[in-house]
């Protein structure tokens, strides 16, 4: 028997017999309903509780509750929408939002270029790995916020100062799961890159790098997340501007509806920055797609 | 074709005065001793055993993952030290690249070697046609069945074109019809390519059905109990498997297989014990008859 045929018999695709008559537009519909009635379903609960939480904010905030925590100055959504209005239209408020992201993007950026290959250098080289592990397992627990005033003292200028504090916060979390990924590596995959001839600057490439990239991945998301909890924290603390001092100085200067503006700000900045690594991981990772 | 094509036979193995013992902290433990094979060129040989005999052990020898602690492996004179191209490998994990996609699986022996792009595409593409993958070069090998990554994995290994395939129990992970088909594929690629094959199971049936030859290995420390010619005509049919000289072949292979099991489950379970275990019961309880 001929090889291909018998692989035609083990490789053969389910087959959906057609219907004979094309769909009807409403079929279609009731069909596409069914298959993803389960996001649906997700995506309205979702809307719902959005929805219900601005309620109950408002309701909190226009009768001044009071109990065991005071609603009293809260601003209300609707004040809160006012100012965002306001703001939108103010460069100064701009410049504080493009500057944080900047921050974070400069401290961010730092933190993957040295961490990564930091973190595959020493999962691959044991020696680089027994040298460096223990400084940074002595450094990682210490809070970015607490480098503060060391980070102050370091630099020159204020802005590197907390630019450093961002880099610090995301830099830990992506040199720790980088190494992780590098110690899960399958050997049995780099054994077979070897009978195919792989040396060892080919397996490090073909092998350990993608092996690791989905535990890369998870340390920029995680790095990117403490590493805008570190950026926030040191420009409420340091800052002259951002979007931190910008939340910072509205309570100063009382404004309360600022504060809760600057707060989802930041949440809505969060967000979007983690979901852009979500998106450049699918991009690079396409054999990870469902 | 060109590239893997080649008219002579090649691939003499040889494995002489082989022993290797792994260290622990009781004291080395011998897994294989005293062990002479040979595989002549273009001849297909399998090693069978008890599980934990070390089969795996010596074929990994010779794929250059493990060194001997004493003897010698050598392959058309030359000996071993390292794993390399000239020795394809197929794991019984299939153990393809995950993010690389069929067709890139298949090529990635011949990019090692340094072959263009267009040119390894070819050449891939032509592997994959004798497989009967074609139609499935762009997927990830994820999304394929056992049987389908199978043959990827023998072709991946076959693309660079060695003198000899090992093979660790390829089959011992896919169910009985897929395994059956596999087996025909292995032996027109292994006929049309006319390497040598060294193979690894604890198939008997699978063991008689491909081989020229079979080693019978004894419990651990592993050594070589037996050396079983097969002189089954080729081609060879699914209908062998019922003829009285397999049969033959096959309760031979068995009986030697069978001794060596029950050492390897500690050498109490005697053949008196096995027959006492097989008392006619009768309806009664085994309490009972006790």
């Amino acid at each position: 028997m001929p090889a291909t045929a018998l692989a035609e018999a083990d490789s053969a695709p389910a087959v959906v017999t057609p219907s004979a008559m094309p769909p009807s537009f409403g079929t279609l519909a009731l069909r596409w309903y069914r298959l993803n009635r389960a996001g649906l379903r997700a995506a309205a609960i979702g809307v719902i509780s959005l929805l219900a939480f601005l309620l109950v904010w408002h309701l909190l905030t226009t009768y001044r509750v009071v109990f065991f925590v005071r609603f009293t100055n809260v601003p209300s959504p609707l004040a809160v929408y006012a100012s965002f209005t306001k703001a939108i239209h103010d460069p100064k408020f701009l410049m504080h939002i493009l500057l944080s992201c900047r921050r974070i993007f400069i401290g961010f950026s730092l933190a993957a270029i040295v961490g990564v290959p930091l973190g595959l250098i020493m999962g691959r080289f044991k020696l680089v790995h027994e040298i460096i592990f223990p400084v940074a397992e002595v450094l990682r627990p210490i809070p970015a916020i607490a480098w503060v005033p060391m980070a102050i003292m370091l630099w020159p200028t204020n802005e590197q100062s907390i630019v450093f504090i961002t880099f610090l916060g995301s830099f830990f979390p992506i040199l720790v799961n980088t190494l992780h990924g590098m110690s899960l590596v399958d050997p049995v995959l780099v054994r077979a890159a070897q009978c195919l001839g792989a040396r060892e600057r080919s397996i490090f490439r073909e092998v350990y790098f993608p092996a690791s990239l989905p535990h890369i991945f998870t340390g920029l998301t995680v790095g990117m997340g403490v590493a805008w909890v570190s950026l926030i924290a040191a420009e409420m603390i340091s800052g002259q501007y951002g979007i931190g001092y910008f939340t910072w100085e509205a309570y100063s200067l009382v404004q309360y509806a600022d504060i809760a503006l600057g707060m989802i700000a930041i949440g809505v900045l969060g967000l979007g920055s983690s979901v852009l690594i979500r998106g450049a991981g699918r991009l690079v990772m396409p054999w990870r797609a469902k | 074709m060109s590239e893997v094509s080649v008219n002579a036979p090649k691939g003499h193995i040889e494995v002489r005065d082989f022993s290797l013992a792994y260290e622990t902290i009781e004291g080395a433990v011998q897994a294989v001793t005293d062990t002479q094979i040979h595989v002549k060129p273009g001849e297909f040989v399998s090693i069978v055993g008890p599980s934990g005999c070390g089969k795996s052990t010596l074929l990994n020898a010779v794929a250059g993952f493990l060194k001997p602690t004493t003897g010698i492996v050598t392959v058309d004179g030359e000996r071993v030290n390292g794993p390399s191209a000239e020795r394809g490998m197929v794991f019984q994990q299939y153990s393809l690249f995950p993010w690389k996609t069929v067709r890139e699986n298949v090529e990635f022996g011949l990019k090692m070697r340094g072959m263009p792009r267009s040119q390894r595409e070819r050449a891939a593409r032509t592997l994959l046609g004798l497989a009967g993958l074609e139609a499935f070069e762009k997927h990830y090998p994820e999304k394929l069945s056992g049987g389908m990554k199978q043959r990827v994995g023998i072709v991946r290994a076959l693309a660079t074109g060695p003198k000899v395939l090992l093979l660790d129990e390829p089959f011992g992970a896919l169910d009985a019809q897929t395994r059956v088909i596999m087996q025909q594929i292995l032996t027109n690629m292994w006929q049309r390519l006319k390497i040598s094959v060294l193979f690894v199971t604890h198939d008997i049936d699978e063991a008689i059905f491909l081989s020229d030859r079979v080693y019978c290995m004894t419990a651990r420390p592993g050594s070589i109990k037996a050396e079983i010619p097969i002189p089954l005509e080729r081609p060879r049919q699914q209908s062998m498997m019922m003829s009285s000289e397999f049969l033959a072949l096959r309760r031979g292979l068995m009986s030697l297989i069978r001794e060596e099991s029950l050492k390897a489950m500690g050498g109490e379970i005697t053949d008196m014990g096995m027959q006492g275990l097989s008392i006619e019961l009768h309806g009664h309880s085994l309490a009972d008859v006790i």
